[in-house]
């Protein structure tokens, strides 16, 4: 008894820490500060305790705990066979993800950025997404692919790409893109529930951003409904309409024209596919001015659709002006800082669009 | 016993008059089973390989007999429909390759799993798919397996997942199909299909390295019908050994043309991975009479004596009924009773496929999510607002 107490004690510390380390994801209290990474994480946690068809697959999610640390603890806790490494093969295993999928199973497949995904958009179109129609339902692809989207901080050209716009165009896929740890948890559950596959569009730069959680997101089964947006901000003078990161710049951005005597309404899309045009038109028919802002390309894109829709149905009258889009910039991303500060939107330039619609 | 009664009813049918009826020869005077000796498989990192002594009884003869038979003739009905435009758009016929998919499903189960690619009418029917679902499938009607959503090359059923249009993306969804075999612990398997065409792609060496890797039980299968549309192997492959072209996964080549070699291949497969070994993977030499698809004539690539000489001499179908001729097993006029049974199945099939009603409009947005409340889908014009249900 002496000698395990003596073991205890000194092995003690190490013990503690490691049980506080164990327990850090699990036990944050009320009205926590906590980050969008461990936000997904508990998402993840809760959702492969609570249905054991759920498992992760994809490059380092296993024993380096994820490349962005995503799914720390989780091969510790559930092991090899719910948590699964891949060799760099990203067609192959989305494809053994979907075909998994099919058979009975909901997997979650990583991609270690959305760029890599274009190895095997193949299988994300037309194995998971287009499945359902032409078995006219006999067939149902309960998926997930999930992994960061959009620019980070200095990765460059071929890292740096938002498929917001790639993905939503598709029918067949719901594309669902948080901003902050609420939508990354109550999102990332749904789209875990969904039986449908869903492409779940992260940030690696808010990863490690903390946000304050409601009570209500300790639930396990706190879920935000897929296809909903939400208002983060009240205004009367001008709606603002973004997703992911923006939505920050957008806020930021209402808080410096506040002080001006300007009120923006902030709309968090929180989905992209199928996109809730309503919630933008009813806040649009309230403030007669619309800016959508979004760090992906103009063309063809996410604020382009916005545009469309707007003017297809009954906001259109409601427009004093045209709507404006902000929009990354048309190029690849640079490398050099100063290019690419100046490659994405800055609070500036948001302001900047901001009083231009508004013709002040 | 069976001999007196059968000498019993000769002499009632002479009484009566009757003209020597087809019963005439009962079944006491036909082999029960008999034993076959067939093709040895080539091997590749295996120290032995499938049985050489097969034994076949009549009813699995009759059996894979009839099977071959009517999916012979549905496919060659697919290509008429198709010459009078009843059949538009793909269409990829299987005639000349029916021993693979009856092989490998006399020594599969129906519980065991199955994808394949596009050449996939025959698959469908020794999956559970009737001819009738499956040839109004083809012609786009609501009858069909897959509503008339899907077409030749999407038709799927339980444990069947096509039916796919993108070479080689059906291989990584097979060995998935197995991950999900292996996860739930049901001794099942997967049995995934691919062409020598396919052979090549990048995406198949990804698979069978995962498949390796985790030990899943797949059974890839390589049906080289010695074309890829219309680039012949040795143009298109350095290594035309596709039995070997797993590296690290054992394989075998099968000679796909007689149903008994497939079937001892398949049932030696099914064991290899049913016993925890992981994959295996499987070479049926095979041949397809039509070309690529029904708009590939199939004779720029390849001479007509080519094709005649595989006809006359490896014909899946020709070669089981002259083993059981040969072996008292079955007689001329049973089978020929087979034939014009199959024929009018299929006939029955055509003239439900040719008159069933197209899928109503209605149905035109259906089928997008599963289980989801009804959603609106956008038509071809702002105001056209069209109606999903799951």
């Amino acid at each position: 008894m002496a000698a395990s107490l003596r073991c205890f004690l000194r092995s003690g510390k190490n013990a503690v820490s490691a049980l506080g380390q164990r327990e850090f994801h699990r036990s944050a209290p009320a009205a926590a500060q906590v980050t969008v990474r461990d936000a997904l994480n508990q998402a993840m946690d809760e959702e492969l305790e609570r249905d054991e068809r759920v498992f992760l697959m994809g490059e380092e999610v296993a024993q380096y705990d994820g490349a962005y640390k995503v799914s720390r603890g989780l091969w510790k806790k559930y092991g090899d066979k719910r948590i699964i490494d891949t060799p760099i093969s990203e067609m192959g295993f989305a494809g053994i993800a979907v075909g998994a999928a099919m058979a009975g199973l909901r997997p979650i497949c990583e991609f270690m950025t959305f760029n890599f995904s274009m190895q095997a958009i193949d299988q994300v179109i037309n194995s998971a997404a287009k499945t359902y129609y032409m078995s006219a339902g006999l067939q149902s692809v309960p998926i997930v692919f999930r992994g960061p989207n959009g620019a980070s901080a200095g990765v460059a050209a071929q890292h740096s790409q938002c498929f917001a716009a790639w993905y939503a165009h598709c029918p067949g896929l719901k594309v669902v893109s948080p901003w902050n740890a609420e939508d990354a948890k109550g999102l990332l559950k749904a789209a875990i529930r969904e039986d449908n596959p869903v492409v779940f569009l992260e940030n690696e730069l808010m990863y490690g951003v903390p946000f304050e959680m409601s009570d209500e997101t300790q639930s396990k089964d706190f879920i935000i409904p897929i296809g909903k947006a939400k208002i983060e901000r009240a205004g009367t003078h001008v709606t603002l309409v973004s997703h992911s990161r923006m939505v920050g710049l957008c806020l930021d951005a209402a808080a410096v024209l506040s002080k001006e005597g300007i009120e923006c309404e902030v709309v968090n899309l929180r989905t992209i596919r199928p996109m809730d045009v309503e919630s933008i038109e009813a806040s649009v028919m309230k403030t007669n001015h619309l800016v959508t802002v979004e760090g992906g390309w103009p063309q063809f894109g996410v604020g382009a659709e916005i545009c469309a829709r707007i003017m297809e149905g009954p906001a259109f009258n409601y427009l004093d002006s045209p709507v404006t889009r902000v929009t990354g910039v048309d190029i690849p991303m640079p490398y050099a800082k100063i290019l690419e500060d100046n490659s994405l939107p800055q609070i500036k330039d948001i302001i900047f669009s901001v009083k231009k619609t508004l013709n002040v | 016993m069976l001999t007196n009664i059968s000498n019993v009813l000769k002499a009632c049918a002479q009484r009566n008059g009757a003209a020597a009826v087809v019963s005439a020869r009962t079944y006491a005077d036909f082999t029960t089973q008999a034993t076959f000796e067939i093709k040895k498989c080539d091997v590749f990192k295996l120290d032995e390989g499938p049985a050489t002594q097969v034994v076949m009884t009549r009813d699995e003869g009759l059996q894979y007999y009839r099977t071959m038979q009517t999916m012979r003739r549905m496919e060659l009905k697919a290509d008429q429909l198709y010459k009078q435009k009843i059949i538009r758009g793909f269409c990829h016929l299987y005639d000349g390759q029916e021993a693979c998919a009856v092989g490998i499903e006399a020594a599969i189960n129906l519980s065991d799993h199955l994808i394949t690619a596009y050449r996939a009418h025959g698959y469908t029917y020794t999956r559970g798919g009737t001819v009738k679902e499956i040839m109004a499938e083809l012609t786009g009607r609501r009858g069909g397996i897959a509503k008339g959503k899907g077409g030749s090359m999407h038709m799927y059923c339980k444990h069947f997942y096509g039916g796919n249009g993108i070479v080689g993306a059906q291989v990584p969804l097979g060995a998935g199909v197995a991950l999900a075999c292996k996860y739930q612990g049901n001794n099942e398997l997967c049995v995934c299909l691919y062409g020598d065409g396919a052979a090549n792609q990048g995406q198949i060496f990804e698979t069978y390295n995962m498949a390796a890797l985790w030990k899943l039980p797949v059974i890839f299968i390589c049906e080289n019908n010695r074309y890829g549309m219309g680039t012949s192997v040795e143009r298109a492959a350095a290594s035309t050994d596709y039995f070997k072209r797993g590296e690290f996964i054992p394989g075998l080549r099968v000679d796909g043309m007689d149903i008994l070699c497939v079937r001892e291949a398949s049932k030696f497969a099914a064991d290899h991975c049913r016993s925890g070994k992981g994959p295996i993977l499987m070479e049926l030499q095979t041949y397809r009479y039509h070309g690529h698809s029904m708009s590939d004539p199939g004779v720029s690539y390849r001479t007509r004596e080519e094709i005649q000489e595989v006809r006359s001499k490896s014909d899946p179908i020709s070669l089981l009924k002259d083993r059981m001729l040969s072996n008292n097993m079955a007689s001329v006029e049973e089978l020929k009773e087979i034939d014009v049974e199959v024929r009018k199945e299929i006939e029955d099939a055509a003239q439900y496929a040719t008159t069933d009603p197209e899928p109503p409009l209605e149905e035109l947005c259906n089928h997008i999510f599963h289980n989801n409340p009804p959603l609106e889908v956008r038509g071809t014009n702002p105001w056209s607002k069209l109606k999903s249900v799951s």
